[in-house]
């Protein structure tokens, strides 16, 4: 009972790793410049490493014999629980920029935490992931701060991107009985207890960039429980197109 | 692309020669040390993977088999297969059965990177990493790096993220050659 926790606790935060790095992908070779063609990609990169070692995890807790590929790619939408603001479309830079400082944001504290989990993976994992994410959120911020108080135009669209990201940002923090059991047991930590941190961060980052983080309490809910905004399908479409048209096949 | 089993069991406390055992065993053992040492980096084919401290551990057992422990630098590195796969096939070369095992704990840092390495890294133009061992995250904090071709200090990031995922992209304002920084870590 309690690793069937674990191993929905672990595929939802894998679920938020491979959707976002699977989205940052999407940029490569339509960056607004090169060093970012570079950094985006990078970033995927790291989520998608993040993304195999959780699944690879999950999949030996739950000791079905599926592996990290079984689990990324066979599954149908409903399945997938990441977060809804990991899949939202990229948009344009700014909203691409601003979404993924509000994760990094999140994820650096919360694999801080998970460093002194009781288990032994998770804690393994997390000592890699939190050194990741600081890079992450260090790059991202300075965008953020550079567009936001930026020009006209920048300031903008940035201001735009904030008031169709704001209502994703909710979810972050839930914590169901699922998440509430992996935190009883100190394997993962509660979400909940990092968006006071994650508040001052943002209002510190947003202070610089000019910009006001509005109230976010009415949010969307239900990626956790597999409910996916629109654009999921059409993401899983590409990611799947391979496993979907060539079942089980193998590099 | 099917990769090695990731085993996340810490290597911590332990070292490359057993602690009791017969000189044989540990000739052989430094001899399986040495093959896989001197396996170069796939990406910077200046260092071995023993300089850059990604290849943990080399072991012998009692039938002879030898699992050699590979750490990666970052989780998403693309290198880490082909690393696996190079010292894999150098062993085999020599007649060994091998077993390797990627260890994600103790999460390898640039302070693992040799003495030698960080030579060798700055004479095939890369500015070596900084040494670290704190992990608080100091925003807009910037190291200072020095060019590897002259040494100025004089020098500006183009990019936080270079030609993989361990680099970054940086150039120098005196003699203005662009080159990669092995980032910290």
């Amino acid at each position: 009972m309690a690793n069937e926790a674990l191993v929905t606790q672990l595929i939802r935060l894998a679920d938020d790793h491979l959707i976002l790095g699977h989205r940052l992908s999407e940029w490569c070779g339509h960056a607004p410049m090169l060093e970012e063609d570079l950094a985006m990609p990078n970033i995927a990169l790291d989520l998608l490493g993040q993304a195999r070692a959780l699944y690879t995890y999950a999949g030996a807790v739950e000791n079905k014999g599926r592996d990290e590929d079984a689990i990324a790619y066979n599954r149908i939408e409903r399945e997938y629980t990441n977060l809804l603001l990991c899949e939202r479309a990229n948009g344009d830079f700014a909203h691409t920029m601003l979404r993924q400082l509000f994760f990094s944001l999140f994820m650096h504290n919360f694999w801080q935490a998970a460093l002194s989990s009781s288990d032994e993976t998770v804690a393994a994992i997390a000592g890699k992931a939190v050194k990741e994410s600081d890079y992450h959120v260090r790059h991202t911020a300075q965008w953020v701060i550079r567009l936001g108080d930026g020009t006209e135009e920048s300031a903008e669209r940035t201001a735009q991107a904030l008031r169709q990201l704001t209502p994703y940002l909710k979810e972050l923090f839930e914590a169901d009985d699922i998440a509430l059991l992996c935190t009883d047991e100190k394997w993962l930590p509660n979400p909940a207890v990092l968006e006071a941190a994650w508040k001052d961060e943002v209002t510190q980052i947003f202070n610089q960039a000019k910009l006001l983080l509005p109230d976010y309490e009415l949010g969307q809910s239900g990626g956790r429980q597999g409910r996916h905004t629109e654009s999921m399908g059409y993401l899983l479409t590409e990611l799947q197109f391979m496993q979907r048209s060539y079942p089980n096949m193998q590099w | 692309m099917k990769s090695e089993p990731i085993h996340f069991q810490s290597t911590k406390g332990e070292s490359n020669t057993p602690t009791v055992v017969s000189l044989e065993a540990h000739k052989e053992q430094q001899r399986a040390w040495n093959i896989a040492a001197n396996v170069l980096d796939p990406e910077v084919p200046a260092v071995t993977v023993a300089e850059l401290g990604i290849l943990r551990s080399v072991d012998i057992d009692s039938l002879g088999v030898v699992t050699a422990k590979v750490t990666p630098t970052y989780s998403g590195c693309p290198a880490v297969l082909a690393i696996e796969q190079a010292v894999q096939e150098a062993l085999e070369a020599h007649g060994y059965t091998v077993n390797i095992e990627r260890v994600l704990s103790p999460a390898w840092t640039t302070d693992w990177i040799s003495e030698q390495g960080i030579a060798k890294l700055r004479a095939y133009g890369i500015a070596p990493p900084e040494k670290t061992s704190s992990n608080k995250r100091a925003l807009f904090s910037e190291p200072t790096v020095a060019c590897p071709k002259c040494d100025s200090l004089q020098t500006t990031l183009i990019s936080e993220f270079g030609s993989t995922a361990c680099k970054a992209h940086y150039q120098c304002k005196s003699c203005h050659e662009p080159f990669d920084y092995f980032k910290c870590l």
